[in-house]
């Protein structure tokens, strides 16, 4: 008999290989954050939706909720939001260049691009969304 | 006389009769030069002789005493015990099965590589004046280090790093090998495709090889050759 060693182990063990910190370099935390920030986005996409289906219950009801989302609690998940859309994207596009073989020696240096951009991205948003 | 300074190893321990897993705790004297393999043979022969630690050249050139220490893969004997604080964790590699402790059963590394057409040419040999960077994947040790370290090889159907990286050089100079059955193998959804740019197997790996370069190297010479032919079949299909 054999068993799989601890963590980060074989086949439904493949969640927990991503979600075991230790030892792990940049490239994994880019790895792990793209997918919970792309599983993010489409949670949002989803809850979107059902917001936007207020609407149908008219005029008083959707004012109600802008009322709620202008809550400083709402405006920092709408922060949040937009650091996960930028991230996704510019590290996504880092991952598409590197992934086709271009740019593969400075793969470092996009992550660090991808980074700067991304906080830079996030802070116009911040100002903008609670000060705008 | 001073005491000599010691550090707690809690070591992974499963045998194959269905034993653990468990972590054992053994205690040890540290030297500015004791690595963890010394450390581990030290527990062996004075505290438990049933701990399989599996190890041959003792100077990082077999590959076997490959395993997690605080959870990053390295090669026992070469990796120092002083500054890696107390305790220390150790366990065997990831992804593959464990046949007793820190022994994993290798043929999930040797099983991935042998279809890629494992290069066994020498450094000495030399390489063709024409290519175009000489990165000898014969530097590999076949250790299991970057299989470990890979975020989505626990997947068994996925080729690995290492397998990738001798594909890749088998196509950059085959020598004799027949690249369009290397391209096959490695051109598949659980090929290079799978590889998520996580680049851990470059930082892990003990020899200097850089199978996450070599992977994508890989896509490129995929994508070359998939480009032409996929534009062409656009424009044949476009035509009325």
């Amino acid at each position: 008999m054999t068993r799989t060693g601890p963590e980060r182990g074989t086949g439904g063990r493949q969640a927990s290989r991503w979600l075991d910190p230790r030892g792990r370099h940049l490239g994994t935390w880019a790895f792990l954050a793209n997918r919970l920030t792309g599983l993010g986005l489409v949670a949002y996409l989803y809850l979107h939706l059902v917001i936007l289906s207020t609407l149908l219950r008219g005029p008083e009801a959707w004012d109600g909720l802008v009322r709620l989302f202008r809550n400083p609690v709402f405006l920092a998940f709408d922060v949040l939001l937009v650091l996960g859309l930028a991230f996704h994207g510019f590290n996504g596009l880092r991952v598409a260049l590197v992934g086709s073989g271009l740019l593969v020696d400075r793969h470092k240096a996009l992550l660090a691009a991808a980074g700067i951009l991304v906080g830079l991205v996030s802070l116009v948003a911040a100002v903008r969304i609670f000060f705008g | 006389m001073s005491t000599p300074r010691t550090v707690l190893l809690k070591v992974f321990r499963s045998t194959p009769a269905g034993h653990g897993p468990r972590y054992d705790e053994f205690r040890v004297p540290v030297g500015p030069r004791t690595t963890v393999l010394d450390a581990l043979l030290a527990a062996r022969r004075d505290q438990d002789p049933s701990l399989a630690v599996r190890h041959s050249c003792l100077h990082g050139s077999c590959g076997t005493c490959g395993m997690r220490v605080n959870g990053r893969e390295v090669l026992a004997c070469l990796t120092r015990l002083d500054g890696l604080g107390d305790p220390v964790v150790v366990e065997p590699l990831a992804g593959l099965s464990v046949m007793g402790d820190l022994v994993v059963d290798m043929e999930g590394v040797y099983g991935r590589v042998e279809p890629a057409g494992r290069p066994l040419v020498r450094a000495s040999e030399g390489a063709r004046p024409e290519l175009e960077e000489l990165e000898r994947f014969e530097d590999c040790l076949e250790c299991g280090l970057c299989l470990s370290a890979c975020p989505v090889a626990g997947d068994p159907r996925f080729l690995g790093p290492a397998a990738l990286a001798a594909a890749e050089r088998v196509l950059e100079e085959p020598r004799g090998a027949d690249p369009k059955a290397v391209l096959g193998l490695v051109d598949d959804a659980h090929g290079a495709w799978r590889c998520h740019a996580a680049f851990e197997c470059s930082a892990v790996c003990p020899a200097g090889v850089d199978p996450g370069g070599a992977i994508m190297r890989l896509r490129r010479r995929l994508l070359a050759d998939r480009l032409p032919r996929l534009v062409g079949r656009y424009h044949r299909e476009a035509r009325p």
